[in-house]
């Protein structure tokens, strides 16, 4: 044990996690340094995996061969997939995990890892030489040596928890801060801020009447996250619980409002707008009567259950009053109190798109700390700076994603080109390329790059093949096969649905909004024949295949835009114009381009504060 | 660089325009330029000023010739830029020889609208105003000018951010729905939206018909002159157009394609059309032109149906059917030529035999260019160009029109998806269509080629 790997990676989170394997996997030496070995993978926050853009990127983190996927496959109580009724862009996978279960999987799953060694410290220094990243040294004493380093301290940098106006220091509750690295980054350059986020109590499951709340059911189907037919849900399924506050638990949350830390001055950083505090929501929507509760479960064993929309950084009196007044929490017991925490993070426009930061070479930013909110997103980022860290050490190419390409390339290419001024949530609608981006196809669109990179193994990528191939068959056949009014008015018939009068392809009949590939296969034979004759996964290709016939004009269209845009992502713009010295764009135009100094002209067109006018100035400049 | 162009038509005229703009414009008109007042050095003079004086030869101090300098000082220019206009006469070797003691003084010769391009870089305008001062240097006609100038103040531009804000609006209660459907906030009711989805779809709408009477003001109102061969079609033409543009001859069936050409009365535009004689004819070559001509009734707005009054047969019936069929919706105009060959009582049998068609009728000579006056007055009666108030926006541009002809189809298919219950992403997808296409013309959206094209279109000098 000579403490020089090529790799070391601080923090053992969503992102740590992640990048420590794609790392490890690729063939890095890589160390993985958490300050509690008994907490890797923890869910901080609520413990589901998932939702709404979020499922989206698990999707592409598994078809990327990475491990999000599976291990909340294995840990899965629940899954769902969201937005149903929409079209195919917003269907999105979500599922509740047994959180000890999670940590289980993910510390199988790093345990496992070839190439990946673990350390249970703190890292207090990065040893830095000449602007480029040498090493760490720990709360114990120790120097390690590396060619590259990740940052992913999540919370943990001069984390600060507020429980009323109780404050304690901390990275998590019971756990400590970190210090010493924000002050060295500081005196490196590095431009850096606060940010606040929450959690809401934990509860007792013998304390509550769920017969006086609406249950929610998972979905019992094929769904889930990883694409490798290896992989199972192994748990008992669990239900969620809906229920709502009321007028009563308004009042008694507004007597605790005078010694709320947000509203009383004692927290002053930004929080996620979209994720607001049960007090906020009644001061910014203080009309509103009622609030939606999810009471979800943390565990198959155990009887620890989450208030999903409650929480609060209230005292904790305010906070066990306030929820006794919720129908079918009359006699709740707590666990723990919610709390808010503030700590620090790095304004993101200081890192390119491979996660390395500008100012300091192979080091690497990833998750919380980047100003980022989520474990989908952190474990994306996470990934991404595993791979480009990998390919540093071995003089690799730098490995970024496009915007129409992957959610994770729309969220690094937001971070570091926006930059951000409350936690960065994923949304689908900022993706400009939605319907390009779905669950479905994660894989037909990273897993071949994956491969050729040496991140996804041969097992993923004949899946791929095989899906490839089965897809295409179907397609043709549905295409080519006719239909005879006579062979098929009596299925129409039955299901109340129009009648042909002339025969059509099943391509026609697969338009219809009331039918779908499964449905015809039931007047069809051959095509039964023909699903049936898919061995691997036939539902995933089967849902695949008919995204593709049903919204094919969709799809071909925002192809042809993403295309036509995708040329200003071509004209290279980095080190080809002296900002300082073009007068014709405005003086903020100006610091924002020497800021962010983007790599293309695509880029610079999406940087806040840049017109569209600046823009043509540019491709003028340029000489196009 | 400081570049210099001469700003006014090719060729000899009274005076002439040579434009200078960039960071060196006053020292190096400085160099060739001697105030009459030696106190009006032209470094001393203020923005917006005039000086009086010549143009030397720096070595020898021979004079070149006497002009006048306006002086514009940045970014109180058109360019943004330092700019002087030298005003000087008109001859072509005086020109020339300003241009070289410019380019000899450290001046370059524009390329093709660098001045307008320089104008862009420097935020004097937009894209679609830069358009627009190509349309206004070309505008032949007070309303084609009004129009341009219009765009040019970016009037287009406004009304097309208006639009652009009201689909941002819509575009946001939809991605609500979507992103955040888990969560309980209220989403806007699909009756909401469709009104919304109704308002935008009646703009872009409005914008497109402009095109129809902006395309008529920009590029005249179209005019087919048509009838049987040898009614003398071509020599009214060339009455119309005071030249000789068309062959005229007494051969039958002389013009066998259409002939057109624009010329301005009383401040409209009018493209007058040629076109070939209608008869019955086996000729192959003639039968495409008379098929042509059909095409150009279609196309036309006003039909000037000319009939020679001395050779008026029964065969007149079958050419009405054939014009007046094809003349639904546009003004038609029957010409009687040669009026001054005729008796009185001739024309009142005319006059019983043309009754039952729906036209208004003309008597004139075009030999002898008797009535011609009151065709004249006939066709801008018939122009009718609907007044235009200075803040009404209308579409020239063919490129614009094409954008807002997508953007159409795009809100067209919200409207549809909005009665079909579609998914609300798939409407998404349609409306972020829709602001792509708007964003086309005002460069929202820009790409390289549109540029390109936009400036490779101005010639020099602008």
């Amino acid at each position: 044990m000579d403490f020089k790997y090529d790799i070391i990676v601080v923090g053992a989170g969503h992102a740590g996690c992640e990048a420590a394997c794609a790392a490890a996997n690729l063939g890095s030496k890589t160390l993985l340094i958490t300050m509690d070995m008994n907490k890797i993978g923890q869910m901080s926050c609520n413990p589901a995996v998932g939702g709404i853009a979020k499922g989206q990127i698990v999707r592409e983190i598994d078809a990327m061969g990475g491990q999000m996927g599976i291990v909340t496959d294995r840990s899965a109580i629940q899954f769902r997939i969201l937005n149903r009724s929409k079209g195919p862009a917003m269907w999105s996978p979500r599922s509740q995990s047994d959180r000890k279960r999670f940590i289980e999987e993910w510390t199988k799953t790093v345990s496992n890892t070839p190439n990946l060694y673990l350390w249970q410290d703190t890292v207090t220094e990065l040893i830095v030489e000449n602007d480029e990243v040498k090493g760490v040294k720990t709360l114990l004493g120790v120097t390690m040596k590396a060619q590259a380093v990740i940052l992913t301290n999540g919370t943990f940098l001069n984390g600060l928890l507020h429980f009323g106006k109780t404050q304690i220091i901390g990275g998590r509750i019971s756990e400590p801060a970190s210090f010493g690295l924000t002050e060295q980054l500081k005196s490196l350059g590095f431009a850096t801020g606060r940010m606040k986020t929450g959690t809401p109590c934990r509860v007792d499951a013998r304390s509550i009447n769920f017969d006086a709340m609406a249950e929610q059911k998972g979905d019992d189907d094929f769904h889930k996250f990883s694409y490798l037919d290896t992989v199972k849900r192994e748990l008992k399924q669990m239900s969620c619980w809906i229920t709502y506050t009321n007028e009563q638990t308004h009042e008694e949350l507004r007597k605790g409002l005078k010694d709320s830390p947000l509203y009383n001055g004692q927290i002053k950083s930004i929080g996620p707008r979209y994720c607001p505090s049960i007090e906020t929501k009644i001061v910014t929507f203080a009309d509103k009567t009622a609030h939606q509760l999810f009471i979800e479960p943390e565990g198959v064993d155990s009887q620890e259950y989450y208030i999903n929309g409650f929480s609060s950084s209230l005292p904790l009196q305010i906070q066990l009053n306030a929820l006794k007044t919720v129908k079918g929490l009359e006699n709740i017991q707590l666990y723990r109190p919610g709390y808010a925490i503030e700590y620090d993070f790095f304004d993101p426009t200081q890192l390119l798109h491979t996660l390395e930061t500008k100012r300091i070479k192979n080091l690497f930013f990833a998750g919380q700390i980047n100003g980022t909110t989520g474990y989908e997103e952190a474990a994306g980022q996470g990934l991404l700076a595993g791979i480009n860290a990998h390919q540093n050490c071995h003089g690799g190419a730098p490995f970024t994603f496009g915007r129409n390409e992957s959610y994770i390339g729309v969220l690094v290419d937001d971070l570091v080109t926006k930059g951000v001024d409350e936690p960065y949530r994923m949304f689908t609608s900022r993706a400009e390329y939605r319907i390009l981006l779905r669950q479905d196809d994660a894989d037909m669109r990273l897993t071949e790059r994956s491969y050729k990179l040496g991140l996804a193994k041969t097992d993923r990528y004949q899946l791929l093949l095989q899906k490839k191939e089965k897809q295409a068959d179907l397609l043709s056949f549905i295409q080519n096969y006719s239909v005879k009014p006579a062979q098929i008015n009596p299925f129409l018939e039955s299901r109340g649905l129009a009648e042909l009068r002339f025969g059509c392809k099943l391509n026609d009949l697969i338009l219809r909004p009331q039918l779908g590939i499964y449905d015809l296969a039931e007047a069809v034979p051959e095509l039964k024949t023909k699903i049936d004759n898919i061995e691997t996964q036939p539902e995933e290709v089967v849902e695949s295949t008919e995204i593709i016939i049903k919204y094919s004009g969709y799809i071909d269209r925002e192809k042809q835009i993403a295309e036509k845009l995708h040329r200003l992502e071509d004209i290279p713009l980095k080190g080809r114009i002296d900002y300082q010295k073009v007068n014709s764009i405005s003086t903020e135009a100006r610091q924002k381009l020497i800021k962010i100094d983007p790599e293309t002209i695509g880029q610079a067109a999406r940087i806040p504060g840049i017109s569209p006018n600046d823009v043509n100035i540019l491709i003028v400049l340029l000489g196009r | 660089m400081t570049i210099c162009a001469i700003s006014t038509p090719n060729g000899t005229g009274g005076i002439a325009v040579i434009r200078v703009s960039g960071p060196d414009t006053v020292s190096a008109v400085s160099t060739i330029f001697r105030p009459k007042n030696e106190a009006h050095v032209l470094c001393d003079r203020p923005g917006y000023s005039m000086t009086f004086g010549s143009i030397v030869q720096p070595g020898t101090g021979e004079a070149v010739d006497e002009v006048v300098v306006s002086l514009f000082r940045a970014p109180h220019s058109f360019t943004g830029e330092d700019v002087v206009e030298i005003s000087c006469h008109g001859s072509l070797y005086i020109q020339q020889e300003i241009l070289k003691l410019l380019v000899q003084a450290g001046c370059q010769l524009a390329r093709p609208g660098e001045f307008t391009q320089r104008a862009f870089l420097n935020g004097k305008m937009d894209l679609s105003q830069a358009e627009a001062v190509a349309d206004v240097i070309a505008s032949t006609s007070a309303a084609a000018n009004r129009l341009a100038m219009n765009q040019m103040r970016g009037g287009f531009s406004t009304e097309l951010n208006r639009l652009r804000e009201k689909l941002l609006n819509f575009t946001s209660l939809v991605e609500l729905e979507l992103d955040f459907s888990e969560e309980e906030v209220e989403f806007a009711d699909r009756g909401q939206l469709q009104q919304l989805a109704d308002e935008i779809h009646h703009v872009i709408e409005k914008l497109c018909n402009s095109f129809a009477l902006g395309n008529a003001i920009k590029n005249g109102i179209p005019v087919a002159i048509v009838g049987e061969t040898n009614v003398g079609k071509s020599t009214l033409l060339n009455l119309l157009l005071n030249e000789d543009r068309a062959i005229v001859s007494d051969i039958h069936g002389t013009t066998r394609d259409t002939l057109e050409d624009t010329v301005n009365l009383n401040g409209i535009q009018f493209r007058f059309i040629d076109t070939a004689g209608i008869r019955d004819t086996t000729d192959a070559v003639e039968n495409m032109g008379i098929e042509r001509t059909y095409q150009k009734i279609e196309q036309a707005r006003i039909i000037l149906w000319l009939v020679d009054c001395t050779a008026v047969t029964e065969h007149i019936e079958w050419l009405a059917d054939r014009i007046i069929r094809r003349s639904e919706g546009k003004k038609l105009i029957i010409v009687f030529n040669k009026i001054d060959k005729i008796e009185p009582d001739e024309r009142q049998i005319l006059e019983q035999l043309f009754q039952p068609y729906p036209a208004e009728r003309i008597y004139i000579s075009a030999k002898k260019q008797i009535n011609t006056e009151e065709l004249t007055q006939a066709l801008i009666h018939a122009a009718q160009m609907p007044e235009m108030s200075e803040n009404e926006v209308i579409v020239t541009n063919l490129r614009h029109y094409e954008a807002l002809n997508k953007a159409l189809q795009s809100i067209t298919q919200v409207q549809e998806g909005l009665q079909g219950n579609i998914p609300g992403d798939l409407l998404a997808q349609d409306i972020r269509e829709c602001m792509h296409y708007l964003g086309e013309i005002t460069g929202q959206i820009s790409t390289d080629e549109i540029l390109g094209n936009i400036f490779s279109k101005f010639c020099i000098g602008k």
